[in-house]
């Protein structure tokens, strides 16, 4: 039995961080709490049903030749849901590529991420404007980035000012799976030589496309920390709370200037890798089923009706935004346009380069005039 | 300025640039109380503390990777990587990252990192410390690569190099560092030449000599000895290898009518390639013989004791010459 099969409760012994346990019963936990009032865990809960609507239309997309590939989220929606809450408007966040909902959390519209999955651009949004770096697809090249942009939100005296409108938190992200690079070793180590104020969120989801977590480390992930001389704590990915917690205390923790933090969400890829995988080919269904069981956005869904906050009405409010949601995505992603042929050459260089000059220029002459010979070419063949 | 080794026009270069921009911020391996293996840092950590002079962990991907974050902050990060072999840890960062987040980003993020390399050799040196790489970042869209063979380009070159929006490669030919030159520093920098312009070192008629980095002196004294023989050898010092001034290279070509192509690197698939390609495409007409390449082997870089057998002589480029002449 796969330690994912045993389950987050039990896994390796480790001790985890929960507020809300598998049936959405509250837990109390020494060092961590969180309250929310009702109008925000309703948001919490909208935003957990928005990503995975995101996802489900996302996946129906690309099935349907709209997308040419997507990589879902599906089953780590606490993760990326509750630690997007835990930050504030100037932080910033380094996402891996299947981190839609800090997407979603930061105000990008998703159609700047599907328009990625189409082909037609690397990402749409404003890093900038968001707080959200461009999506990243080699395999943790986005850890030392954010680490060189947390030594410069200290330079900057953006951390520990006390100033809750400056003092700066940078947020990573990173699975299973690039805990295995030499670029995160190397991130880790210089996030605490520097003190620099990063939170890393490993979002453990047991699966790098088919290999199993115990193939990439020996130890549980947040052990990591301690080698590199930061704290690590292991947190319940599917319990928004939690990660809520554990997140804002670590970011809380970074923009006071306390240093780095490893934060390992012990979450489930309850989809495939990507839609070009089968997950079939490696796993049990047994052990997807297990981890059913244990759905983020139910859990939290059980402890809002438990606690009142939650009533149908609600619920109705939230599957009608949801619905009118997808209804967005699926008409706005047919119809986005493909980019001008010529814009390729347009961001290469900042600045004039003679070459690549030289050669838009040969493209837009030798385009125009294929143009030319396949318009004469079908007017020919109207007449034959 | 008095007549400067390369390496202390670098650092004075280093050192203006520090000056008139506080975001410049230096980076990489013994560059701070040691002044880089070098020297070339020399007296920089003292002068302007270890919070602009970073003496960083020994991890090149680290200190790329982190240089570009920074960036994304404002700041204008110079990286040292201590020697030419050493470069690969970061070759992901520079390749994925660095050269491509301009476009991926469609001109939202800039990233004007500089990455400073010893490169070349000739030193005597052990493994992975003589080589020629400039190519295999010539060969990534989004990079810039210039190699200044001369103190004056070094002073003023590492300067604009800072001040591009572009991520460059600045590569430092490591056994001309001590080699002295005259250095105009009063230069406003309207008078200072584009950093991708190359430039004609020397005139002569009967054939062109292209070289860049430590291959340019070699040039120099090819032409020099060859004048002693009535033949007069144009030399062009490339400057910069991408992007590449062309221009510069053809209009001396439509003059002599003969190229020869002078590099360290290995000509297979080399900076000297291009050049030839490109200017069988612009003066073929004007071409009395095939253009002709000097340089290294495709082999690993060997040991010292060989070392002088692989780089370009002065005899291997007369030789070249002599062919060029004789078609």
């Amino acid at each position: 039995m796969t330690d994912a099969a045993v389950g987050p409760a039990r896994a390796r012994g480790e001790e985890m961080v929960q507020l809300l346990d598998a049936t959405g019963a509250r837990r109390e936990h020494p060092g961590y709490d969180v309250h929310l009032e009702p109008d925000e865990a309703l948001d919490v809960l909208r935003e957990l049903v928005l990503l995975r609507r995101l996802d489900a239309e996302a996946e129906a997309l690309q099935r349907q030749g709209q997308l040419g590939l997507w990589a879902g989220s599906r089953g780590q929606e606490a993760a990326q849901v509750g630690a997007a809450r835990a930050l504030r408007r100037q932080d910033h966040v380094f996402p891996s590529y299947r981190d839609h909902g800090f997407l979603l959390a930061r105000g990008v519209d998703p159609l700047h991420v599907l328009s990625l999955f189409r082909g037609v651009d690397h990402g749409g949004w404003d890093p900038v404007a968001h707080g959200v770096h461009p999506y990243t697809l080699v395999i943790a090249a986005q850890m030392l980035p954010a680490v060189g942009y947390a030594m410069g939100v200290q330079r900057d005296g953006a951390v520990g000012t006390g100033d809750p409108g400056r003092d700066t938190a940078v947020l990573v992200c990173f699975g299973d799976g690039a805990t295995s690079q030499g670029e995160a070793a190397e991130a880790l180590n210089w996030a605490a030589v520097y003190n620099a104020p990063v939170v890393f969120l490993c979002q453990n989801n047991q699966w790098a496309i088919s290999e199993p977590v115990r193939q990439q480390s020996p130890v549980p992930l947040h052990r990591r920390a301690e080698g590199a001389g930061m704290p690590g704590v292991r947190v319940d990915g599917n319990d928004v709370l939690a990660v809520l917690a554990v997140v804002r205390a670590a970011a809380e923790r970074a923009r006071s200037g306390g240093g780095p933090t490893f934060v390992e969400a012990y979450t489930y890829r309850m989809g495939a890798h990507t839609t070009a995988d089968d997950p079939t080919r490696y796993r049990d269904a047994a052990e997807v089923d297990a981890w059913r069981e244990r759905d983020p956005i139910d859990r939290f869904r059980t402890h809002l009706r438990a606690l009142g906050v939650l009533d149908d009405a609600a619920e109705r409010a939230i599957q009608q935004e949801a619905d009118a949601f997808a209804e967005r995505l699926r008409a706005g992603v047919p119809q986005m346009p493909d980019p001008h042929p010529a814009s390729m050459f347009e961001h290469a260089y900042a600045e004039p380069h003679p070459q690549v000059l030289a050669e838009r220029d040969e493209f837009l002459a030798a385009w125009a005039r294929h143009e030319q010979d396949e318009q004469l070419g079908s007017t020919v063949g109207g007449d034959r | 300025m008095e007549r400067t080794p390369i390496a202390k026009a670098i650092n004075a270069g280093l050192r203006a640039a520090m000056e008139r921009d506080p975001r410049v911020l230096l980076m990489g391996e013994d560059i701070g109380r040691l002044g880089g293996v070098f020297r070339v840092t020399d007296g920089l950590q003292k002068d302007f503390g270890e919070h602009r002079v970073l003496d960083t962990p020994l991890a090149e991907a680290g200190i790329v990777g982190t240089a570009l974050g920074m960036a994304l902050r404002g700041y204008r990060p110079v990286c040292e990587i201590q020697f030419n072999g050493f470069v690969y840890p970061a070759f992901s960062q520079i390749v994925t990252q660095l050269a491509k987040l301009r476009a991926r980003s469609r001109g939202r993020l800039s990233v004007p990192v500089v990455i400073r390399m010893p490169a070349g050799g000739g030193i005597g040196s052990v493994e992975h410390h003589s080589e020629s790489p400039e190519v295999l970042f010539a060969h990534t869209a989004g990079l810039r690569v210039v190699y200044p063979s001369t103190a004056h380009d070094a002073y003023w070159m590492v300067q604009q190099s800072i001040a591009s929006a572009d991520p460059v490669l600045f590569l430092e030919p490591e056994r001309r560092y001590w080699e002295k030159g005259d250095v105009d520093t009063s230069l406003a920098p309207g008078q200072v030449a584009p950093l991708h312009r190359a430039r004609v070192l020397r005139p002569g008629s009967d054939a062109t000599l292209v070289a860049y980095g430590p291959t340019v002196k070699l040039a120099l004294d090819a032409a020099a000895e060859a004048a002693r023989e009535g033949t007069e050898l144009e030399v062009v010092d490339l400057r910069s290898i991408s992007p590449l001034d062309v221009d510069t290279v053809a209009e001396s070509v439509r003059r002599t009518g003969r190229l020869v192509v002078v590099q360290e690197a290995p000509v297979f698939h080399g900076a000297g390639a291009e050049v030839a390609a490109r200017i069988q495409e612009s003066c073929f007409y004007s071409l009395e013989a095939p253009v002709k390449r000097v340089g290294g082997y495709h082999l690993p870089y060997p040991a010292a004791r060989v070392e002088e057998h692989y780089l370009p002589t002065v005899d291997r480029v007369l030789d070249a010459v002599e062919q060029a002449l004789a078609a």
